[in-house]
């Protein structure tokens, strides 16, 4: 199932696949710092509808984004089973709320496709591209859109 | 290129520590303590800016401190006063220095009038005091010590060929006494500046080094003849030893050089005579076993070392200490906060688990508790430092006021020691420079008047820090007039700060000076009047979680008095419940806590209530509603109402369902991963594990209503 390409393989990156509801999605594995159950988060005042507030990472005060709704779907329902993929853009960490991680892919860089033209304005805005892995498709995530802004919500 | 920043940056810190030491030192000479232990520590000060500013290249800094140090040298060896119009240069001079460092460390134009100015004075004094044969030719010493010390930090050396037959040969004999050695001095750096001047042979004399069981660690054994070929004169050679000349016996003669011998050029020659004396006094003890020859080759270096501090010993404790960079010391706070919560945790459990009844584990959780405690406390202390330097920037504040002023003022520090978080520290520089500065703009009568007052020409500040019951408390009192309570209260009624009749008592009128807009300033002038007053040092005490407060007697004087948190890492705060959340109040905004009674709540409009507390009327603000935890207000007289204060003295009472605890939080960031949230200050980690959010009172307060003016704040108080 995992399709194992040799890291010198021209442009070949590492990517985390999760699942939200039935449809598949991954974020490049570098930008991955861990992986962990779901814990009860505080939470914000005033914060958009898709952060579900915030959890204590080790010391760190971990904003969790809630994936489904950010991207759309109906908001999650948290339990046990549920994972937070903590992941890392610049300096800001967020923890990104899924369903499940499934695999770790490999993929080189020229067989991500652009993301196909549909109606959904979520879909185009956090979507960078899709891939195919044998009946699968995923789509690579943004992870800059998807985060809270830092600054413009600060100011 | 990196490392030669990283040695800038080492040189400007280093800059910090000369600057501290150079302003205590001429304060204590100021005040009479002239003795040459004090007078050297200055010196030095200055020596040592000047020398790392010649390796940076840093011309103005030189030129500036060379004449600073003429001066010095002069108090020194006894040639000049240390009289008060000299001291009052000095400390002038030492401001401009310490301006000429910040600006050659972060760019910026520099007035030169006013260093030209200063060192017109300096010279001045010079010609005054010294002989007229005594005068000195700083210009050769100049160019030599600002020339050879960037080949020393390039770490190599210029190699003079001359062709010129004109070369002077010296035979120098120097033999150290055992004061070179304590006064950190070293032969081997003497040697090494020699061999700048020209070609340079040494040899060691190690005939008077006794056998290892007699070997007197601290003695002084050594001696070294030296043939120096060099175009530079016998004054030059001399001058390599200025520093040591009544440490050592120096002979430095001329001898008529060699017609034979080779030009100058043998740096191979240098080098091998440099190693050959370099290795000495490991030959003193070649044939000892090994441990003994280490001890006979540490022995002068450890004497060199210890002498080394002791000078610094004299003015403050000796100082061990290491440069360590302040973000490891903030990941070790975070992380032991993170051993405290854990620990808190753990006990939590073991509660949960009924497993207390088991003595050694409640023994063992007792322990680990006070352990972790210590270790916090001991991590804390790594951050606070001594406010001593804080001080220090004040007495030069005092000086500016003083002459803009034309006042006569002296400023007394006490309890310079008190150690406070270093970020305290620095954000307690502005709002003190702003308190100082009116003290003496204010507070302070002119000469003339304090005389008719029947007080000493000479007014005093006095800046006074010391630790009370977990805080520090910072003192700012001046023996001036006093508030002028009539004008002040003229001034607010004036501004429309408060009704024309109003009845306020002498302490209310007192904290007026607090209110936004307010100045009792006659004209603005540029030394208080800058658009800011008492309400922002007010708020930017606040902002770092103390209080200000201030005591006033007509004729008396003035006191401000601050009472700080030691450290921002951690914050008094009570934990309350609000909507099924937990948040921390800080403890310093809350004035008192209460459980409303129906008759004391009002309505006050459709959706607004008010409650009475002695005769007041204070706006009851709903937490979980303002938050958005709740979309209905909480019936008053089911919750606790916290009644605070926010800047400028607005008074509200805050609504929350229960009051769970109080303790200290440690303080955690929202901003580094998520961003600012209105009302909320910060986050922290409670005993289970679980983030609550430090409630900002000012915000929500301002949120909850924009329309309170400062007189509604007095009437309510």
């Amino acid at each position: 199932m995992v399709e194992i390409v040799s890291k010198s393989s021209a442009g070949g990156r590492e990517y985390i696949t999760f699942r939200i509801g039935d449809q598949y999605f991954c974020i490049d594995i570098m930008s991955v710092r861990e992986i962990r159950g779901w814990t009860p988060a505080t939470t914000l005042p005033h914060a958009p509808g898709y952060v579900r507030g915030v959890i204590n990472l080790r010391g760190i005060v971990l904003p969790i984004i809630d994936l489904a709704d950010r991207l759309g779907f109906s908001a999650t329902e948290p339990t046990a089973r549920h994972v937070i993929i903590v992941a890392q853009t610049g300096k800001q960490v967020v923890g990104l709320l899924v369903d499940a991680v499934s695999d770790i892919i490999a993929m080189a860089a020229d067989k991500v496709q652009p993301t196909p033209d549909v109606g959904s304005d979520a879909a185009r805005a956090f979507v960078l591209g899709v891939m195919a892995i044998e009946d699968r498709m995923i789509s690579l995530i943004a992870l800059e859109s998807v985060m809270p802004a830092l600054v413009g919500e600060a100011a | 290129m990196d490392a030669m920043q990283a040695i800038r940056e080492t040189f400007f810190q280093e800059c910090e520590e000369q600057l501290g030491e150079l302003e205590t030192g001429l304060l204590s000479m100021q005040e009479g303590a002239a003795d040459s232990e004090t007078v050297n520590a200055v010196f030095r000060a200055v020596h040592s800016i000047k020398g790392g500013a010649g390796a940076f290249k840093l011309d103005k800094l030189v030129k500036f401190a060379h004449v600073f140090e003429t001066t010095l040298d002069k108090i020194r060896n006894g040639a000049m006063e240390p009289s008060p119009p000299v001291m009052k240069s000095m400390l002038r001079a030492a401001d401009v220095l310490a301006d000429l460092v910040t600006i050659s460390r972060d760019g910026g134009a520099f007035d030169d009038a006013r260093s030209n100015e200063l060192i017109g004075e300096l010279n001045a004094h010079c010609e005054d005091k010294a002989p007229a044969a005594a005068a000195p030719a700083p210009e050769p010493k100049t160019e030599e010590e600002a020339e050879e010390n960037p080949f020393a930090a390039l770490g190599w050396e210029p190699v003079t060929i001359s062709l010129e037959p004109d070369i002077n040969e010296y035979v120098i004999n120097f033999k150290p006494k055992p004061e070179l050695y304590a006064k950190g001095n070293e032969a081997t750096r003497l040697m090494r500046e020699l061999s700048r001047l020209g070609s340079l042979t040494v040899q060691c004399e190690i005939a008077d080094v006794p056998l290892l069981a007699n070997l007197e660690p601290e003695q002084s054994y050594l001696a070294w003849h030296a043939t120096l070929r060099t175009e530079q004169d016998i004054d030059s050679v001399r001058a390599i030893f200025e520093f040591v000349d009544d440490d050592c016996q120096l002979d430095v003669e001329k001898v008529e050089p060699d017609i034979s011998a080779p030009p100058l050029e043998p740096v191979a020659e240098v080098e091998e005579a440099q190693e050959a004396q370099e290795a000495a006094p490991v030959e003193t003890a070649v044939l000892a076993v090994e441990e003994q020859r280490a001890v006979a080759e540490a022995a002068p270096l450890a004497a060199a070392s210890k002498a080394e501090a002791k000078p610094d010993a004299a003015a403050s404790a000796a100082q061990n200490t290491i440069r360590v960079d302040l973000d490891r010391v903030d990941r070790l706070i975070n992380l032991v906060g993170e051993l405290v919560i854990n620990q808190a945790m753990l006990t939590q459990r073991v509660l949960e688990a009924g497993a207390v009844k088991n003595a050694n584990i409640a023994t063992g959780l007792d322990d680990l508790e006070h352990l972790t405690r210590e270790i916090q406390e001991s991590v804390m202390a790594i951050r606070a430092q001594p406010v001593r330097p804080l001080f220090q920037r004040m007495s030069r504040t005092v000086r500016e006021i003083a002459d803009a002023t034309g006042k006569n003022v002296r400023l007394k520090t006490e309890g310079e020691g008190a150690e406070v978080d270093r970020t305290v520290i620095e954000r307690l520089a502005d709002p003190l420079t702003h308190m100082i500065r009116n003290a003496v703009d204010h507070g302070l009568e002119r000469p003339d008047a304090r005389i008719a007052a029947g007080k000493a020409p000479q007014g005093e500040v006095k800046l006074s820090a010391a630790h009370k019951s977990g805080r520090v408390v910072i003192e700012i009192s001046d023996d001036g007039r006093g508030i002028d309570r009539a004008r002040v209260k003229a001034t607010a009624i004036n501004k429309g700060l408060i009704p024309a009749d109003a009845v306020l008592s002498d302490s209310e009128i007192d904290n007026l000076l607090f209110l936004p807009g307010f100045s009792t300033a006659e004209k603005i002038t540029n030394i208080s009047g800058r658009g800011v007053g008492m309400d922002v040092v007010k708020r930017s005490i606040q902002a770092l979680g103390g209080r200000i407060s201030i005591t006033s007697r007509p004729g008396l004087g003035s006191t401000f008095s601050m009472s700080l948190p030691l450290t921002l890492a951690v914050l008094d705060g009570m934990v309350v419940r609000v909507a099924d959340q937990t948040l921390v109040v800080p403890l310093n905004s809350i004035l008192e806590t209460m459980k409303p009674k129906t008759s004391e709540v009002y309505g006050l409009g459709p959706d607004s209530q008010v409650i009475g507390i002695r005769g007041g009327f204070t706006p009851l603000i709903d937490v979980g509603y303002q938050l958005g935890f709740r979309y209905e207000r909480c019936d008053p007289m089911q919750g606790v109402a916290l009644l605070i204060e926010t800047e400028g003295g607005y008074r509200s009472a805050l609504m929350v369902d229960a009051i769970q605890d109080q303790r200290q939080v440690v303080i955690k960031s929202l901003e580094s991963n998520y961003g600012h949230v209105d009302g909320i200050a910060a986050a922290t980690i409670l005993g289970d594990g679980r983030i609550a959010l430090i409630l900002d009172t000012d915000a929500i307060v301002n949120a909850s209503s924009g329309r309170n003016s400062p007189s509604d704040m007095l009437l309510a108080g």
